[in-house]
């Protein structure tokens, strides 16, 4: 067996990406990044198309080149380096396997062009595939394998240099769903078993969510917000990043400070916040954004209780599996939520949001994602 | 009455098939005949002897026929090798490269066909007077190299085009550089397209009549030439040989099309 198997834990290399600047045919797509990648970190980078985040995974290979700015790998500026020369290795969304080359020798391109010998490229090929549980596809040719395998030929051939560094352009967008799940957990485990500093684009949220330790959402050529998927799953930092963490649902409030507290009203439904928890909110007209799950459905004459109690009327119901989904038309917006029981439509009912539950930002900020 | 509809429509469609193949066959087979016949004279429908006595003449080692044979593919060669070393890379650049006056270029590869040849060919012949180069095999090859471009430098670019960008971003990203890249990745993916063109240059440096002529004769005799003078000496025999012998080029080249050509980098011709 080879010495040099994959699977004793190496160190990953650290990135600092600072003030990154990038255009295209001299319109500006990344405006000022700064991130730092702790060394064997999983960071997803996540956002709506056109956010910058394939700009920036492709700045850091080197396929597109940089306005100005630093990329400091282990302390050493790559950014004037040709791609080459980055020590990163890149997995395709499109896999980006050479067809006119089998499976061996597209995973052995990069060791055969560091010289190593044919013997050892076979032997550590070999390895890896039998890691990827394609023992024996060696001489296959590319183009007869279904797409999970072409996957994970790429992710083999990007492994096989050993790289600090490696970088998943949306590699699972072009699987099926059940090989998706699959190709999730695989990627993780081996990130994590080699050590390997892996940055990953994607637009799916769940998946950066379950692969990730730490999300960087994107928008409109910038960082929104970064942080472990818990911190920004539950403490969105700005509208955009709650609405697109799936706070879809949007209120618009009036916030009046008051002796003791503050006063939170949404169309002819009010309710009142503790000092403390009062502190962080934004006085005068505010956004609300909420999930599916958040807001249950009440009869329209229950009392409030501290929470905010929203007439409405039932406007469409659907059953995705497990609770009811209910459009609900209230205080002027439609509205969605799951529901355990099965109400008729028109039905007039009373919305129970609770209010520590809500995403609230000044409504001056939020006109973008309202 | 269904059946005599159905008859009928298969009577036409035997005849408008054969009708087709006379079209095609029926010169080749006048070729062939021609190539056989030692005697063949007015009120005769058909050849009054037969035999291969001038087939033994064009192949004659010592014949003119098997001279001016190998003439003309060495210029051939010649002239695929001069349009391989422009069109490749020129082909890469118009592919790839965000060249300002990428239309441009592309049209000045055309601009040999678009104007009358005879008048392109004297000007030409009157500078390689000039230069003394005129009745050189070099000047013959300068000259199909010219005509060839066009084809060759036009689908080098389909065929470039038609590589994906990633495949070539990829080996960069394992590490090679972007020589290393076109040699391992690109140009393997690109060879298809590129043989073909370097074949359909071949195919019109054999075929070519005009530029030869006026830059050529009388030091250097193509088998066009040759056959023009057959022709002309009223050799019908040796003319029809020789046209057959220029066909064999022909019909490998398009079964090399058929067979290995893929439809997308047709598909990006001139685009």
């Amino acid at each position: 067996m080879p010495t040099d198997m994959p699977n004793g834990l190496r160190s990953g290399a650290s990135i600092a990406v600072r003030d990154l600047k990038v255009a295209y045919g001299g319109t500006r797509v990344l405006h000022g990044v700064s991130l730092d990648f702790e060394p064997g970190s999983f960071t997803a980078l996540l956002g709506s198309s056109g956010c910058g985040k394939t700009t920036l995974l492709r700045a850091l290979s080197g396929f597109v080149p940089v306005e100005s700015g630093a990329i400091l790998v282990g302390g050493l500026d790559v950014a004037p380096l040709p791609p080459e020369k980055r020590g990163m290795a890149m997995v395709f969304q499109s896999y980006a396997l050479w067809p006119h080359m089998s499976v061996l020798q597209n995973m052995g391109y990069g060791l055969k062009l560091r010289g190593v010998p044919k013997a050892q490229i076979a032997a550590k090929v070999g390895a890896l595939l039998s890691m990827l549980g394609l023992s024996g596809y060696e001489d296959r040719k590319v183009t007869a394998l279904s797409g999970g395998q072409r996957q994970r030929v790429a992710l083999g051939r990007a492994l096989a240099i050993d790289p600090g560094i490696l970088l998943l352009d949306e590699p699972l967008s072009n699987l099926d769903a059940k090989i998706r799940m699959v190709m999730r957990h695989e990627i993780r485990s081996i990130q994590q078993r080699l050590g390997l500093t892996a940055v990953h684009v994607t637009h799916d949220r769940e998946e950066a969510m379950t692969m990730a330790d730490r999300l960087v959402i994107m928008q409109a050529g910038r960082v929104a917000q970064v942080g472990t998927p818990e911190e920004v799953y539950d403490r969105p930092a700005s509208a955009f990043v709650a609405n697109f963490m799936g706070a879809e649902n949007v209120l618009p409030l009036h916030v009046a400070r008051a002796e003791g507290g503050a006063s939170v009203t949404a169309g002819t439904a009010m309710a009142r916040l503790a000092p403390e928890a009062a502190q962080a909110l934004p006085a005068g007209d505010a956004v609300a954004y909420f999930r599916d799950d958040v807001a249950r459905l009440d009869a329209s004459d229950a009392a409030a209780g501290g929470d905010l109690l929203v007439p409405g009327t039932i406007a469409a119901r659907a059953y995705p599996g497990g609770v009811y989904r209910y459009r609900i038309e209230a205080a002027g917006r439609q509205i969605t939520v799951d529901d355990a029981d099965r109400h008729e439509l028109g039905t007039m009912i009373g919305l129970r949001i609770p209010l520590q539950r809500l995403h609230i930002f000044p409504a001056s900020e939020a006109g973008i994602a309202a | 009455m269904i059946r005599l509809a159905a008859s009928a429509r298969m009577v036409l469609a035997a005849s408008l098939l054969a009708a087709f193949a006379f079209v095609l066959i029926g010169p080749i087979l006048n070729l062939a005949l021609w190539s056989v016949a030692e005697r063949w004279y007015t009120p005769y429908k058909l050849p009054v002897t037969y035999g291969t006595r001038y087939w033994e003449q064009v192949f004659r080692p010592t014949g003119d026929a098997m001279a001016s044979l190998g003439t003309s593919v060495w210029i051939a060669v010649l002239t695929v090798a001069f349009a391989l070393a422009l069109s490749i890379p020129a082909g890469y650049a118009l592919a790839r490269l965000k060249l300002p006056m990428r239309a441009l270029f592309m049209v000045m590869f055309l601009l040999p066909q678009a104007f009358p040849s005879v008048a392109i060919y004297i000007n030409v012949a009157r500078i390689f007077y000039q230069l003394g180069i005129n009745g050189t095999v070099l000047a013959v090859v300068l000259v199909h190299t010219a005509h060839g471009l066009v084809f060759s430098v036009w689908i080098a670019a389909a065929a470039f085009a038609a590589v994906d960008k990633d495949l070539e971003l990829a080996a960069r990203n394992m590490g090679a550089s972007p020589l290393r890249a076109f040699f391992t990745v690109t140009l393997p993916l690109a060879a298809p397209g590129i043989i073909a063109s370097g074949i359909f240059v071949f195919l019109e440096s054999l075929d070519e009549f005009t530029g030869t002529f006026f830059v050529g004769v009388p030091q250097v005799t193509t088998l066009p030439l040759l056959l023009y003078n057959a022709a002309m000496g009223g050799n019908y025999q040796v003319a029809s040989i020789t046209a057959l012998i220029l066909l064999v080029p022909s019909v490998l080249f398009m079964l090399f099309i058929e067979r290995f050509l893929r439809a997308d980098v047709l598909a990006k011709v001139g685009t």
